[in-house]
């Protein structure tokens, strides 16, 4: 893998060390950005998060990093990577709260909603169910069908353009799991929870940007 | 399709974990970091770690082996025990766990849910509930099953959920430990009772009754002895519940083990 350095955007929201040590595991050095000076430094950015989205937002506003973030992925074409959370931030609003996204992906966050009598499915939806990728995708490269990945949350992502769904999940109903807009990915599921092939989506990630 | 979930659980106190792996991994048996890589290699699809240690101790050698707990996995864990604020419950996220189990505070300041939901989001936040049977339904139990509160399980885990609780991991204190099985009544009464997963605990003695789980609605099935004992191993018990027709993760799921639903 060609030398390069990831940065995990630290807001205040999201399980920033076990992204680090995934990303330590495959060889891949990355550095904590909580100032701007490490953005300005990242080949790619992987923006992690948990929690609801309106925090999400805030904290990212108040970490004083938008604005370079914004810069950096949006002008500058850098890589970024949405996880779980951070997936829904890269929608332009969510459901969940008030707050306007980052709007990168044409999408919205819906709730996951059951009838009553639905007695099967819960929310959050919790656990590792499966990714079925759009095909040729090199972020899922080295998968084999029926991939899980471990998954925790009550809100997912609505293209508004299928051409922007990069893969998607089962769950009471077809929901989109992953998505791709030119630089900016998103995933709704941890692959730093998901064992041999979230480490192998980290790496596929990591070696797109050395191309 | 989402798999179920198999969920062994550690007691931990003063930063060693009090029952070992099988009697061969007892010389092993103290530190939780090692043991959870075993029952991860082994193929669990996420950790329970109840911290048992006096209150005067505990959070003080929490901090180290929670860490390394989280430096060493790469499936989820939730840590429990004596939890009683919000700073205590960020503090362990912060330190790498991926939820928090409250119990005996939560009771007692129900507000303490909706001040970690707040905080960490839904997800993040298990209600603990211990209960015990009686004639007319099931009352929870509180302080490690010393002191019960009167107050209705059905009720209580409404009111956790209400508040902000993403998951119930619900313990029949009558079953702990017996390895009759679950309580398959309870489980019905409090998967119907509210919409978030639920995980069973207390009472697994066989792969039986692990399917009964499932099959009353739980999400998760969660077992101390019968893998500290070696009585059963994770990746039998997923390939017998599999064979059952219950959807699992495929067993013996290291970095470099497999990661598939059994076919």
């Amino acid at each position: 893998m060609e030398k390069i350095l990831i940065a995990i955007v630290d807001y205040g929201t999201g399980n920033v060390g076990s992204l680090g040590n995934m990303l330590h595991k495959i060889g891949q050095e990355s550095e904590l950005a909580s100032t701007p000076d490490v953005l300005e430094r990242a080949d790619a950015i992987l923006l992690p998060g948990v929690g609801a989205f309106d925090r999400g937002m805030g904290n990212l506003q108040a970490s004083g990093l938008l604005e370079t973030l914004t810069r950096r992925v949006r002008d500058e074409g850098v890589p970024v990577l949405g996880i779980c959370l951070g997936m829904q931030l890269l929608a332009r609003s969510s459901e969940e709260g008030t707050l306007p996204g980052l709007g990168w992906i044409d999408a919205v966050c819906r709730k996951f909603s059951f009838p009553p009598e639905d007695r099967q499915h819960k929310v959050p939806h919790m656990g590792w169910n499966a990714v079925i990728p759009r095909s040729g995708e090199a972020l899922f490269a080295g998968m084999e069908p029926g991939a899980l990945f471990y998954f925790v949350h009550s809100y997912h992502v609505v293209c508004a353009d299928p051409g922007d769904v990069l893969g998607v999940s089962e769950y009471g109903e077809t929901f989109t799991s992953a998505v791709r807009r030119d630089n900016v990915f998103g995933v709704q599921f941890h692959p730093e929870k998901s064992l041999r092939f979230g480490m192998r989506l980290l790496r596929n990630f990591c070696e797109g940007v050395g191309r | 399709m989402l798999t179920k979930r198999i969920i062994p659980c550690l007691d931990v106190k003063d930063g060693r974990v009090v029952k070992g792996i099988r009697f061969r991994e007892l010389r092993d048996a103290g530190d939780p970091a090692h043991l959870a890589g075993v029952y991860q290699e082994e193929g669990a699809d996420e950790l329970v770690f109840l911290d048992i240690s006096a209150s005067t101790e505990r959070r003080s050698t929490r901090r180290d082996w929670v860490a390394s707990v989280a430096d060493r996995l790469s499936i989820p864990f939730t840590v429990g025990g004596g939890i009683s604020s919000e700073e205590e419950a960020v503090e362990l996220v912060a330190l790498g766990a991926d939820k928090i189990s409250l119990n005996t505070a939560a009771v007692r300041r129900p507000e303490l849910f909706s001040e970690c939901a707040r905080r960490l989001g839904q997800q993040a936040v298990v209600a603990a509930v211990d209960v015990c049977r009686r004639d007319d339904g099931w009352e929870v139990i509180i302080e490690g099953g010393q002191t019960p509160t009167g107050l209705d399980a059905l009720a209580w885990v409404r009111e956790a959920t209400a508040r902000g609780a993403g998951e119930i991991l619900l313990t029949s204190m009558d079953r702990d430990g017996t390895a009759s099985g679950y309580d398959r009544e309870l489980l019905v009464a409090v998967c119907a009772a509210v919409s978030v997963p639920v995980i069973a605990s207390g009472g697994a003695g066989t792969v039986a009754h692990l399917a009964e789980a499932f099959e009353a609605g739980a999400e998760g099935a969660l077992a101390a002895s019968i893998f500290h004992y070696g009585t059963l191993r994770i990746g039998e018990v997923k390939e017998a519940l599999a064979a059952r027709g219950i959807p699992v993760r495929r067993g013996g799921s290291g970095p470099t083990g497999e990661n598939r639903p059994w076919a």
